[in-house]
């Protein structure tokens, strides 16, 4: 029963692991982008829930909701304003002005708020769980945010495989210049990406705030998790990023029980251990 | 007849590199016109000129009675002009139907082409819809390009060196479908490095060379040789 525990509470762990992923591997999916600053991201959407629920005492749910419109247009309009005029051929510039919002939004939040270490608060959810089977407990909250994991990546799947806009995004994604002899105004195209990236980071931050400290300095340690979930998957695959949030998750777990102090260096063995036999990752998307 | 398309001493950079002198080029309302030269005269340059790839002066190009040689490539597209470019590039991680989909994105009108008739014009589409372009033969991806460009419903469809690299049976097919095209109220440029097969095909053409139109007119007022000097210089 330890064994099968320890790989549930894994796999639920890497659900969490997914979340903060999903936005990354859209954005680079998309516009080959890669945002160093995607787990400070994920931090400053804590925050806006945090305050959302406290300081105007709204319920996390509804939070969350105003989190995720107010993230998506901030990443529409950062996209429009900034990266757009720094995207092209050469990789360093974008890679750059991410690393350099990294700091700025660190900052920003370290004056906002402080150095403190904050949680959301959910209740009585936080701490509630089922009992699978007897000696078999899971949290309803990491249970939930797996199901959650789950469900956005079929919506994104939707999005990106049954509407005319999900076919827009593979097409800029596969040839930017030819897409735009489809009357598709790319620019816009890579603004939604890193809006829809953003609102993803929100869902991400709320099942990491209740479930652990955040503060605004550990948005650098989210990015390196979310990056092995991503190259573990493969990149350019949304399942496939699922797959490696689970990997890592339960690379975790597992070395966690065989000593606390393994539980972080575990999952990098795993990531290693990945990128040795599978250099492209478990599940790569069809294309180079 | 009314002029739909026009350049007006069209210039075009690539960079310091300049690729048209001068251009001027005029498309009626249901006319088919060819542009003609050899590699490297510019014919190509002109195509992206039109559609927006390339950014030109703002009264450079006509389209419609606007000014839209600084407009851009998607906007253009939306007024009306399609491109079916070099080399096909479809889109490879779409699937045959997705491709043909993607070209009704910006389309300013529904008819006459749609995903049923453009199956009619090519059954083989059909038959493959849910395939992978990259497994298809040149001349179904030929097929699908256009396809694609016809989507959109475009007043003016441009058309790069279609028969590049294509079986001559499948060229003269492609070739057949021009009339097809025009007849549901489309007009027709023709980029062709094949100008015997071109000026059989179209109303009018002209012969670029070195980026300046050394030749233009009628396919029946001109002898052979005069295009033949229009093309490689004297």
């Amino acid at each position: 029963m330890a064994v099968i525990d320890t790989l549930v509470q894994g796999a639920l762990l890497g659900g969490v692991y997914a979340l903060f992923a999903l936005g990354l591997s859209l954005i680079f999916g998309v516009m080959r982008l890669v945002n160093l600053a995607h787990g400070d991201f994920i931090v400053l959407a804590a925050f806006i829930v945090l305050v959302g629920a406290t300081s105007f005492g709204l319920s996390l749910p509804v939070a969350t909701l105003i989190a995720v419109v107010a993230m998506f247009c901030l990443g529409f309009a950062l996209q429009r304003l900034v990266l757009e005029a720094v995207l092209g051929e050469d990789i360093m510039p974008p890679l750059l002005i991410t690393f350099g919002l990294s700091i700025v939004i660190q900052n920003g939040l370290l004056l906002g708020f402080g150095a403190d270490s904050r949680r959301l608060d959910a209740g009585a959810f936080e701490t509630r769980s089922l009992e699978v089977v007897q000696g078999l407990n899971v949290g309803l909250a990491p249970l939930l945010a797996l199901i959650v994991a789950i469900a956005v990546i079929l919506l994104l799947q939707l999005l990106f495989y049954r509407t005319a806009l999900g076919r827009a995004f593979r097409a800029t994604s596969d040839n930017p210049e030819i897409a735009q002899l489809m009357g598709i105004d790319h620019r816009n195209i890579y603004a939604v990406a890193v809006g829809i990236s953003l609102a993803v980071s929100v869902i991400a931050a709320v099942a990491f705030g209740i479930r652990a400290n955040f503060d605004p300095a550990i948005g650098p340690a989210r990015l390196l998790y979310a990056f092995e979930a991503v190259i573990i998957g493969g990149l350019g695959s949304l399942w496939g990023t699922l797959a490696g949030g689970m990997v890592l998750g339960i690379a975790q777990t597992v070395g966690a029980r065989i000593d606390p102090e393994w539980q972080i260096l575990a999952g990098h063995l795993a990531f290693l251990l990945v990128l040795f036999l599978q250099p492209r990752g478990l599940f790569p998307a069809r294309r180079a | 007849m009314t002029t739909l398309l026009a350049t007006h001493a069209l210039d075009a950079f690539y960079g310091d590199f300049q690729a048209l002198f001068g251009v001027d080029f005029e498309l009626a309302q249901g006319e088919a016109v060819a542009v003609v030269g050899a590699n490297g005269a510019g014919k190509s340059t002109l195509l992206k000129s039109l559609v927006g790839l390339l950014r030109n002066r703002h009264d450079a190009i006509h389209f419609l009675d606007h000014d839209i040689g600084d407009r851009p490539a998607p906007e253009i597209v939306r007024m009306g002009l399609a491109l079916v470019p070099e080399g096909r590039q479809l889109f490879a991680s779409l699937s045959v139907e997705e491709n043909l989909l993607v070209g009704a994105y910006g389309a300013a009108r529904r008819e006459p082409w749609a995903l049923d008739t453009v199956y009619e014009l090519f059954p083989v589409l059909r038959e493959r819809r849910r395939g992978n372009v990259a497994d298809m033969s040149g001349g179904q991806q030929q097929m699908v390009a256009i396809g694609r460009a016809l989507m959109s419903n475009p007043r003016v469809l441009l058309c790069d060196e279609i028969s590049l690299g294509l079986a001559p049976v499948i060229v003269e097919d492609i070739y057949r479908l021009i009339p097809r095209i025009r007849a549901g109220g489309t007009s027709v440029v023709i980029v062709e490095q094949d100008v015997a097969r071109a000026l059989r095909t179209v109303d009018r053409f002209y012969c670029l060379q070195e980026g300046r139109v050394t030749l233009a007119g009628r396919p029946a007022d001109v002898s052979f040789d005069d295009v033949r000097k229009a093309y490689f210089g004297a």
